[in-house]
């Protein structure tokens, strides 16, 4: 196998201050003998996710993690282009900065891709070895409802659409991103949705899904109604 | 082409279909106007059915919370002993 590849792992923060240096941990603890960089997207946060950052850039070089700030909160699909600019790997991993998306897969995303030459590997909750904890019934439902309804309307050929831990090809995410004007899950849906009328090569591998924060991920109504125009948004421009 | 002109499509293709059964009534005309309703009915069935199964079976992982507990407190004492400021207050 050669070492050529590198991969560039966004994280976007917002008042992320002691989970940022506990995800940095965890990616260098699992990613050994790869080549990447972690490129942070602070959102100005106030609770000084940036003092921490600089502190484990100290730990562990200027090299390997990279501070990008942005003054305000500015949203998820800028923060990925704004990440995306400064990445100077072949590919690049996003993964939020909660630690709902644990590092230990991301040796499982890296061998998908080898193995199978994929544009794109993306994690997904809803196959064997995959999962979610820390979801109610009602939080369950509404994610199966939204499922069944986007597969049977969209036939996007993945199994979890609003999931949004995924290693792409560079340029294959640069050509993705750059037609997607979607927000929040939507967003991650629309490039999924995008990538695969593109007729990208999309793998999936299995993620497990730890909501710490007990239903910080809680759908609500106005939530549901963004969900369905993004639905309808995707059919009749995909 | 736009998906949702695909799904007009196969509408179109299957309303066609009922059309052309309505003329030659191969099958008495009174169950064919009906043929619309049950495909509505068993589509509605199908989702349902496929969001209960799906809910029933939903994957759970509660063990990976107690692997992440015991993660973040091996990060924590790593990272604390190397004057990195992992205090939760803020």
């Amino acid at each position: 196998m050669e070492e050529k590849n590198k991969y560039s792992i966004i994280v976007p923060t917002y008042n992320e201050r002691l989970n940022i240096s506990l995800i940095v941990y965890l990616i260098f603890k699992h990613l050994r003998d790869v080549d990447f960089e972690i490129i942070i997207v602070d959102d100005g946060s106030p609770d000084g996710t940036q003092e921490v950052v600089k502190q484990l850039q100290q730990l562990y070089g200027e090299d390997h993690i990279l501070l990008r700030p942005r003054a305000k909160k500015l949203g998820l699909g800028t923060a990925y282009i704004h990440g995306l600019k400064h990445a100077s790997g072949n590919f690049v991993v996003i993964m939020d900065a909660d630690l709902s998306h644990h590092p230990k897969y991301l040796p499982s995303f890296i061998k998908k891709q080898l193995e199978t030459g994929a544009s794109i590997v993306t994690g997904t909750r809803y196959v064997n070895g995959g999962g979610v904890h820390g979801w109610n019934l009602m939080r369950k439902l509404t994610s199966r409802g939204a499922n069944v309804l986007a597969q049977t309307l969209l036939w996007p050929g993945v199994s979890d659409l609003t999931g949004s831990f995924r290693l792409y090809k560079k340029s294959v995410l640069e050509d993705v991103i750059s037609s997607c004007v979607s927000k929040g899950y939507v967003f991650q849906m629309e490039m999924i949705v995008r990538a695969s009328r593109k007729g990208y090569h999309i793998e999936e591998v299995p993620i497990t899904f730890v909501d710490r924060v007990f239903g910080s991920s809680k759908l609500g109504g106005s939530e549901i109604v963004e969900y369905l125009k993004g639905l309808v948004y995707l059919l009749v421009t995909t | 082409m736009k998906h949702v002109v695909k799904i007009l499509t196969l509408v179109v293709a299957v309303s066609a279909f009922w059309v052309a059964l309505l003329q030659t009534s191969v099958i008495p005309p009174s169950h064919t106007w009906l043929l619309p309703i049950y495909f509505i009915v068993s589509l509605g069935c199908y989702g349902l059915l496929m969001v209960g199964v799906g809910v029933m079976c939903f994957p759970i992982c509660p063990e990976e919370a107690l692997l992440l507990q015991q993660d973040i407190k091996e990060a924590k004492e790593y990272l604390k002993g190397r004057g990195i400021d992992v205090g939760s207050d803020f």
